[in-house]
């Protein structure tokens, strides 16, 4: 296990590396920074002078090796917006997106898998036509679409949940939480809801046909042949052999609902980092652009590293596979 | 004395878009205590599915349509699905063809034992990981405290065969029911088992009825033979009899089938034709096609022909020739 843990840390500094030089290429080589810094009337004396002290008048070699240079001793520049360290302003805004993530995803587990079970073991029955065809408008109607329509059925027409903002957080275990106030819990409702619609069909579906896969194989046969309850068969021998492509699924989409929240935290003026990169962009604010892309690329490899760790305990084959 | 289990009149149907699928079609069998029975017939002959039907486990859409099982005199066709539940595993069990496919591939070896004696009693799970190690130990596993903590990729086709038998015999159960065990292992393990079981059953007085396509298999092992053809029994015996001078002309056929090692270089004989599609059986005696005997007498439905301890199914039965 160790061995694997080193080898893929290996792995993921040579895809930061590449990334890396990727963003730097993108962002910094191919557009001029002089064009946003400087008015347009600037002298060639001033664009030379602010050229030097950025170090923009040294080879494209060297000024990627001081930038790699400043991020190694933790140094991602600042923010031309918030004239602050780019790291801080994006650590600050992390967190309500995780707590939005983290609450989607349980949503749709915790709504997902039971009405996947539930269709999956009366196939072509009522109950499963009436899921599946929820879980084709949980798939098929736009994100935007679904979210404004949440705030126009529970903000404005029964006027239960609010529909912007953050609402009250507080300091749990020194996180800031929503969980914390019953306002911050009211605000996060319908973000959470909205990000959780598209997850809760996608895990519907994944269970659904894990399930169908599943129980005509013999070892549920034989399970049922040893006098086990219909109860344990389905959630424990079913259940673990299907958890293997949901967790898999679900890890991919963690990073995928923490990278592209934007939609929802615009809707719902979500203070999550999805609305600071679009935010940024506006603003043309790279530092801030650079800083989050190495950002989303780290956690993409934490994500999968931890997936993978997920896998072997769950499934005992893969375990011994390992060198 | 009740017999342990008599089965009467069973059919077992599918039915499916094209039509009923008679998969068991009328099957009589009676077994009593510690008796082998040997259920013997090509694929989709109804073996499996008789076996199935015993146990309460025909998949949907198939359903026992007629007849009843009684084991130990208790009715089973119709009982409450938990009075079946309670059966299984505990007073009957059953043995799979694929020992690779039969126990979850996720769960360790312990976890599916200690549950299958936990869903039969109220046993500490410290007494029932014993019970555990001595089932394993019994089918002749090597280092058991060990390899009850492994899971099923770590054993062999062979050694989860045995864990599947140790399985079977958690709680002594009355009668096993056995699926082709041996069919997809090495001869040296199939002869291991089979010499293991018959042990077994005769230590506990389990009765056991071995289902398999092999006669040569069942001809060492078991006390009486039931040939299965499309859904039916069409002849059925104590082993010698059956075995040395069998009656249908399938049973027949099906002898001549075996390779034996005092017939070397002599051609097999072979039953020619196929078995007949499911949807499509002949009327009357379904063998009548691929039958050398057959007459227009074989068009109406053969009555049993009794004869002691044996019967058959058949107008023009091979009666005291010489088996080829």
């Amino acid at each position: 296990m160790t061995a694997f843990i080193i080898r893929r840390a290996l792995q993921a500094v040579v895809v930061l590396f590449l990334t890396a030089l990727i963003v730097f290429l993108g962002v910094y080589a191919i557009g001029d920074p002089l064009e946003i810094l400087l008015p347009g009337d600037a002298t060639e004396a001033e664009r030379a002078q602010v050229a030097a002290s950025l170090g923009l008048d040294q080879p494209l070699p060297v000024q990627f090796i001081g930038f790699l240079t400043d991020i190694l001793s933790g140094d991602f520049g600042r923010s031309f917006v918030y004239n602050r360290p780019t790291i801080d302003v994006i650590f600050e805004r992390f967190p309500a997106t995780l707590e939005l993530v983290v609450t989607a995803l349980v949503l749709s587990l915790l709504i997902g898998i039971p009405l996947g079970l539930w269709a999956g073991m009366k196939p072509r029955s009522a109950v499963d036509e009436t899921i599946m065809t929820g879980s084709i408008l949980g798939f098929s109607l736009p994100n935007f679409w679904q979210g404004m329509m949440l705030i126009m059925i529970f903000s404005v027409w029964l006027g239960w949940l609010p529909s912007t903002g953050r609402g009250d957080t507080a300091t749990v275990l020194s996180i800031r939480t929503s969980f914390a106030t019953w306002d911050g819990f009211t605000h996060l409702i319908l973000p959470a809801i909205n990000l959780a619609l598209a997850q809760i069909a996608l895990v519907i579906r994944l269970t659904r046909t894990g399930v169908q896969e599943t129980t005509p194989l013999d070892f549920v046969r034989f399970a049922r042949a040893r006098g086990l309850t219909e109860r344990r068969i389905l959630l424990v021998h079913v259940m673990k052999n299907i958890l293997i492509p949901i967790v898999t699924v679900l890890g991919i989409e963690f990073g995928s609902l923490i990278a592209f929240a934007v939609v929802t935290e615009t809707i719902f003026a979500w203070p999550g980092i999805g609305k600071l990169i679009i935010d940024s962009i506006n603003a043309l604010d790279r530092p801030v652009i650079v800083t989050y892309i190495l950002f989303i690329v780290t956690m993409f490899i934490v994500i999968n590293l931890l997936v993978d760790i997920l896998y072997s305990l769950i499934d005992p084959r893969i375990r011994v596979r390992q060198p | 004395m009740t017999p342990l289990l008599e089965i009467e009149g069973l059919k077992t149907h599918f039915p499916t878009a094209n039509g009923v699928v008679k998969a068991v079609d009328g099957v009589d069998v009676t077994l009593s205590k510690g008796e082998i029975l040997g259920l013997v017939g090509e694929s989709g002959s109804g073996k499996s599915i008789t076996g199935f039907s015993i146990m309460g486990l025909v998949e949907p859409p198939g359903e026992i349509v007629e007849g009843s099982v009684r084991f130990k005199g208790e009715e089973l066709v119709g009982a409450p699905r938990e009075r079946l539940r309670m059966l299984r595993g505990d007073r009957i069990a059953m043995i799979f063809q694929d020992p690779m496919m039969t126990l979850n591939p996720v769960l360790s070896i312990a976890t599916q034992m200690i549950e299958t004696v936990q869903a039969h009693r109220n046993t500490p799970r410290r007494q029932a990981r014993k019970q555990a190690r001595e089932a394993l130990a019994r089918v002749g596993i090597p280092s058991p405290d060990e390899r009850l903590d492994g899971y099923p990729h770590e054993f062999s086709g062979g050694m989860r065969q045995r864990v599947a038998i140790a399985i079977a015999l958690l709680h002594e159960p009355d009668l096993i029911i056995a699926d082709e065990p041996t069919t997809a292992l090495d001869v040296t393990i199939q002869s291991q088992i089979l010499a293991q079981v018959q042990k077994l059953c005769a230590d506990t007085e389990t009765g056991l009825i071995w289902i398999t396509h092999d006669l040569g298999v069942v001809a060492g092992l078991a006390h009486r033979i039931a040939v299965m053809y499309a859904g039916r029994i069409v002849e059925h015996g104590p082993a010698d009899a059956l075995l040395d001078d069998p009656r249908h002309p399938y049973t027949q056929g099906l002898i001549g089938c075996v390779p034996a090692a005092n017939r070397r270089g002599e051609p097999l004989d072979r039953i020619p034709g196929t078995a007949p599609a499911p949807l499509n059986r002949p009327e009357g005696c379904a063998f009548r096609p691929r039958c050398t005997r057959a007459s227009r007498t074989c068009e109406t439905e053969p009555h049993q022909t009794r004869d002691g301890l044996r019967g058959w199914h058949c107008f023009h039965p091979v009666a005291g020739e010489v088996p080829a």
